[in-house]
């Protein structure tokens, strides 16, 4: 894999062979596809193609209801993932999750941060204190909520409980951030504060993100999958799947023929 | 529009209407009736030598409540402190670990008997393990009777409360890596806090006035005493006993603790309705 430039990349995370299944129904089929390190990873395809399955797979989320289970590999430098005996909580720590509706914990936002963080840090006070305002700045929310640390999380708009979401994950310093629509139910300058922010993070984490919003993952990402039924039907940088997709299938679902 | 059709509508409307009007002051009624008749005579009882004195031996005059009132509150409150932790822990495990394993099955049946069991039925097994086994009735009898009612009670709102906690928000703890403990203590059970609480002070709302179970366990005691060994005097079992004296002073205390248990449980229902209300409006 190269960039736009023609440099190599460096894999964060080899998918092969991925099947997924919710009991007898194969939602992932035959997944293959690499996510560049410190890239921007965009997923798009119509509702139900499997984009969200895919996410869960990356940090075995699934793996909390029996009766979900893949096959395959996804190698996350080098580590076969699926592999039975791989530490959940060890490997969710290292790639972590927004999810579509922001859901800050019923605490205050100055837990809320420092929550994950000490689950696998001992911090000092003073060391936290500035892990927190470290997450809250990056998110674009420390000069909101400074004032406010030691209220609830759940006392801020969606847009901010979103951004707090995110500053958590941020906040735990994981090698990977995925990110399920994200915007899907903020308005519009929210959601341009979250696609920078997206753009910002990518100088230290590996991004994948999932997004109905064509416009939004031409945006944000260096590489874009296109999803249809479970499987995956085009991939490439983005420019190149935007400008002159391969497939027809593809230029119809963004041209809005499709969809 | 249909004019016939729809002023059968509103005719049936009306007299829907009609009628539920007519039970629910039905109802009001009875419940009113029953609070004036209380307060009329529980009212006369109340002074300060209710709170002072204990029990008055039969044929004596005056006397108050004060070893039942302590009794009471002994009892009751050990059996808030056993079964509150017993039932939000078991019911975490319903709710959070064992989901669809087998001793979550059993446990949840034997909740529901419980739950449905007539007290008294209680009261007798506590009776036959314990009291007849030490062969006097105890303070601690009593505490371990209330706490039976009290822990399926805690132990089932616990469950339904985690259950209504979105499943996003459990998801988004293990995505930050916590271990399933932790996410169920600091995460899930906080998140159902409020209708946690409200189900402990329902729990002690239909403790304070349960007589059944105290009567093989606790027995009664004329005499005031925190001894948890020895039998220990209880408002219900008191005025299960005064209402039917001869004795006018007896019959008086009876009804001034009869106003006493209904203020606490109209209180306690009182908070737990405000706490669920803060729930809902955050
Ligand atoms: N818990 C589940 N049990 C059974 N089938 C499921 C479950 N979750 C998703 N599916 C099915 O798997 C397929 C892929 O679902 P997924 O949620 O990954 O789609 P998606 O691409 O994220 O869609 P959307 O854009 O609407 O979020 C769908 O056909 C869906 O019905
Ligand atoms: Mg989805």
């Amino acid at each position: 894999m190269s960039d736009t430039a023609g440099q190599p990349l460096k894999t964060a995370i080899q998918i092969r062979n991925l099947n997924f299944f919710y009991g007898k129904f194969h939602a992932l089929k035959d997944n293959n596809l690499d996510i560049a390190e410190h890239r921007v990873t965009a997923f798009i395809g119509p509702s139900g193609c499997g984009k969200s399955t895919l996410l869960r797979t990356l940090n075995r989320m699934y793996s909390l209801y029996p009766g979900q289970r893949a096959e395959g590999e996804i190698n996350f430098y080098g580590q076969n993932i699926l592999d039975p005996k791989q530490d959940l909580n060890l490997l969710r720590a290292r790639i972590g999750m927004v999810f579509q509706k922001p859901t800050p914990f019923p605490m205050s936002i100055y837990d809320n941060i420092a929550f994950g963080v000490r689950l696998y840090e001992k911090l000092s006070r003073g060391e936290m204190d500035e892990r927190v305002e470290w997450a809250l700045t990056k998110t674009a929310l420390w000069n909101e909520a400074k004032d406010k640390l030691n209220q609830s999380g759940l006392a801020l708009s969606g847009g901010q409980q979103q951004r707090l979401c995110i500053a958590r994950s941020v906040a735990v310093k994981p090698s990977v951030i995925l990110l399920d629509e994200p915007t899907s139910a903020l308005d519009p300058i929210s959601t341009a504060k979250i696609e920078e922010l997206v753009h910002e993070l990518k100088s230290e984490y590996t991004v994948a993100i999932v997004t109905h919003n064509m416009q939004q993952a031409a945006r944000v990402s260096d590489f874009t999958a296109y999803m249809y039924l479970g499987e995956m039907v085009e991939y490439g940088q983005t420019d190149e799947l935007f400008i002159k997709p391969k497939k027809q299938e593809t230029e119809d679902y963004i041209t809005g023929r499709f969809g | 529009m249909n004019q016939t059709l729809y002023n059968q509508r509103l005719w049936k409307n009306r007299i829907g209407i009609a009628l539920s009007m007519i039970a629910m002051a039905l109802g009001l009624f009875v419940l009113l009736w029953i609070l004036v008749v209380l307060f009329t005579n529980g009212i006369r009882a109340i002074d300060w030598n209710m709170f002072t004195q204990s029990t008055p031996a039969p044929g004596s005059e005056g006397g108050g409540l004060a070893n039942a009132i302590v009794g009471s509150l002994m009892m009751v409150g050990l059996a808030t402190l056993v079964s509150t932790p017993v039932g939000i822990l078991a019911g975490v495990y319903l709710a959070e670990f064992g989901d669809r394993s087998r001793i979550a099955e059993i446990t949840r049946f034997m909740t529901d008997i419980m739950l449905s069991a007539p007290s008294i039925v209680l009261g007798l097994f506590i009776y036959a393990i314990l009291v007849a086994q030490v062969k006097h009735f105890s303070g601690w009898a009593g505490t371990l009777a209330l706490s039976l009612i009290a822990i399926p009670v805690v132990l089932r709102t616990t469950e339904n409360m985690l259950r209504l906690v979105p499943g996003t928000l459990r998801e988004a703890a293990f995505a930050l890596g916590a271990p399933q403990w932790k996410v169920s203590l600091m995460v899930t059970l906080r998140a159902a806090k409020a209708g946690v609480v409200t189900g402990v002070l329902l729990a002690l709302a239909r403790i304070s006035g349960e007589t059944a179970p105290l009567l093989f366990t606790a027995l009664n005691n004329q005499f005031f005493t925190m001894d948890m060994n020895s039998p220990m005097a209880n408002l219900p079992v008191v005025i299960f006993q005064f209402a039917m004296s001869p004795y006018d002073n007896w019959v008086r205390l009876a009804w001034g603790g009869a106003l006493l248990i209904t203020m606490t449980v109209l209180v306690l229902n009182i908070l737990a309705r405000v706490f669920f209300r803060e729930k809902i409006s955050h």
